[in-house]
């Protein structure tokens, strides 16, 4: 083989360079995110559940505001019956985030780490905070 | 098997006259019929509100504009104003990207089809709120491609800002240029001025269509429309299809105007004069 040492040396630096992004990573994965759930009004509550169980929250919520969504705005129909039979009104910036007042430490915490983007604040506000 | 001809011919014959009177002739041969009516149409459940609103909807949300009572300026800002704190609708400069949800007119351009050079000084010269009109019969509705805007039963003309794509189509098709886009993000002159926003309700986002929505969502809390909320001698809202109702006696008893009734989209925005 000719010019073997250019060609090996060549191999190893197209090698490192390709592999860059995993080896310069490794060992700096970001930390699990813990949303927080220590806003005043959850603090309050004696039995600290959300509309529906947390497990459910955490893998379906966005389907269920979907469907929510859906309900309010075309159906007229702002009352969602859960799967107890409690009667909650639907609007996120004035029942979720009522108790989700912690946007920064609840929603974005999640949506961040998983690099997702929901468009809800394109139009959405923050109701605790003034300034947009 | 064998057939002649004869044989062929018959059953040919009577195969084609039973697909002929199957729907799916009528789709092939008149769609227009099989699409309209799937629509529910109006016109054949009496006139809508003005007619036989009896025989209707049970509610026909609408609103009578006592104009005379708005020579008095202050009357239209206050209006105005609560609107636009409402629903967080931003001002801008220039009129190309200005967002109307209420505004004022005169009423030569009001009411283009009855002008009259004579008309009387008063009249001219007062300020007309212009508003979405709730149709019974909504252009915008019937042209938007994705269903974002919609009837209600109660008669709100209202529209999904999750849905709409904004290709404008409803604002070409509203005779009443009621309807609004959003070139930009609202929320550069939200900022801008400094507005405290109203946090119960959300802004819009670039490139969606917004209008007037009678309040909807403060109808849902058992609350009137702002704009009545601030000036309820002068903005009557009501429910159309019940006759002891505050509008249907304030029509009864004054001469109302609607605005280019000859388009058959049936407005639910009354003018008192």
């Amino acid at each position: 083989m000719y010019d073997t040492g250019k060609v090996i040396t060549g191999l190893v630096i197209f090698v490192g360079i390709f592999t860059f992004a995993f080896w310069y990573t490794t060992g700096t994965a970001a930390p699990r995110p813990e949303p927080k759930l220590d806003t005043p009004e959850i603090q309050k509550m004696a039995k600290k559940q959300c509309i529906e169980d947390t497990q459910f929250m955490i893998t379906t919520h966005m389907q269920l505001l979907n469907k929510l969504r859906d309900q309010a705005l075309r159906d007229g129909n702002r009352w969602y019956v859960n799967s107890k039979g409690e009667k909650v009104w639907i609007s996120l910036q004035n029942t979720c985030l009522k108790c989700h007042s912690n946007k920064k430490d609840f929603c974005d915490k999640c949506h961040n780490y998983a690099g997702v983007d929901p468009y809800c604040w394109d139009c959405h506000i923050d109701p605790n905070r003034s300034e947009l | 098997m064998s057939m002649d001809r004869r044989e062929f011919l018959k059953a040919a014959g009577l195969s084609a006259v039973a697909g002929l009177g199957a729907k799916g002739a009528f789709d092939l041969f008149m769609p227009g019929d099989v699409d309209a009516s799937e629509h529910e149409g109006h016109s054949e459940h009496g006139e809508g509100h003005g007619g036989v609103a009896e025989a209707g909807p049970k509610v026909r949300l609408a609103m009578a504009i006592d104009v005379l009572q708005l020579k008095d300026h202050s009357k239209v800002d206050k209006i105005r104003a609560a609107c636009d704190n409402a629903h967080n609708i931003p001002h801008w400069d220039s009129k190309d990207d200005e967002i109307k949800w209420i505004w004022e007119d005169e009423y030569e351009h009001v009411f283009p089809d009855t002008h009259n050079e004579y008309l009387a000084d008063e009249v001219r010269e007062l300020p007309f709120l212009l508003m979405c009109n709730h149709c019974d019969d909504p252009p915008c509705a019937r042209v938007c491609p994705v269903e974002a805007t919609f009837k209600r039963p109660d008669g709100i003309v209202a529209q999904d800002y999750h849905r709409c794509i904004g290709c404008r189509f409803c604002m070409a098709a509203c005779p009443y240029g009621s309807r609004s886009f959003n070139w930009f993000d609202p929320r550069i002159p939200l900022k801008a001025e400094g507005r405290k926003l109203n946090p119960r309700f959300p802004t819009r986002m670039r490139g969606v269509v917004e209008k007037c929505n009678f309040c909807v969502e403060r109808l849902a809390e058992g609350k009137k429309p702002a704009c009545v909320e601030a000036c309820p001698d002068v903005m009557i809202f009501g429910n159309l299809a019940d006759p002891n109702s505050n509008i249907r006696k304030v029509l009864r008893e004054r001469v109302s105007l609607r605005r280019k009734l000859e388009l058959g989209t049936k407005p639910s925005v009354f003018y008192l004069v």
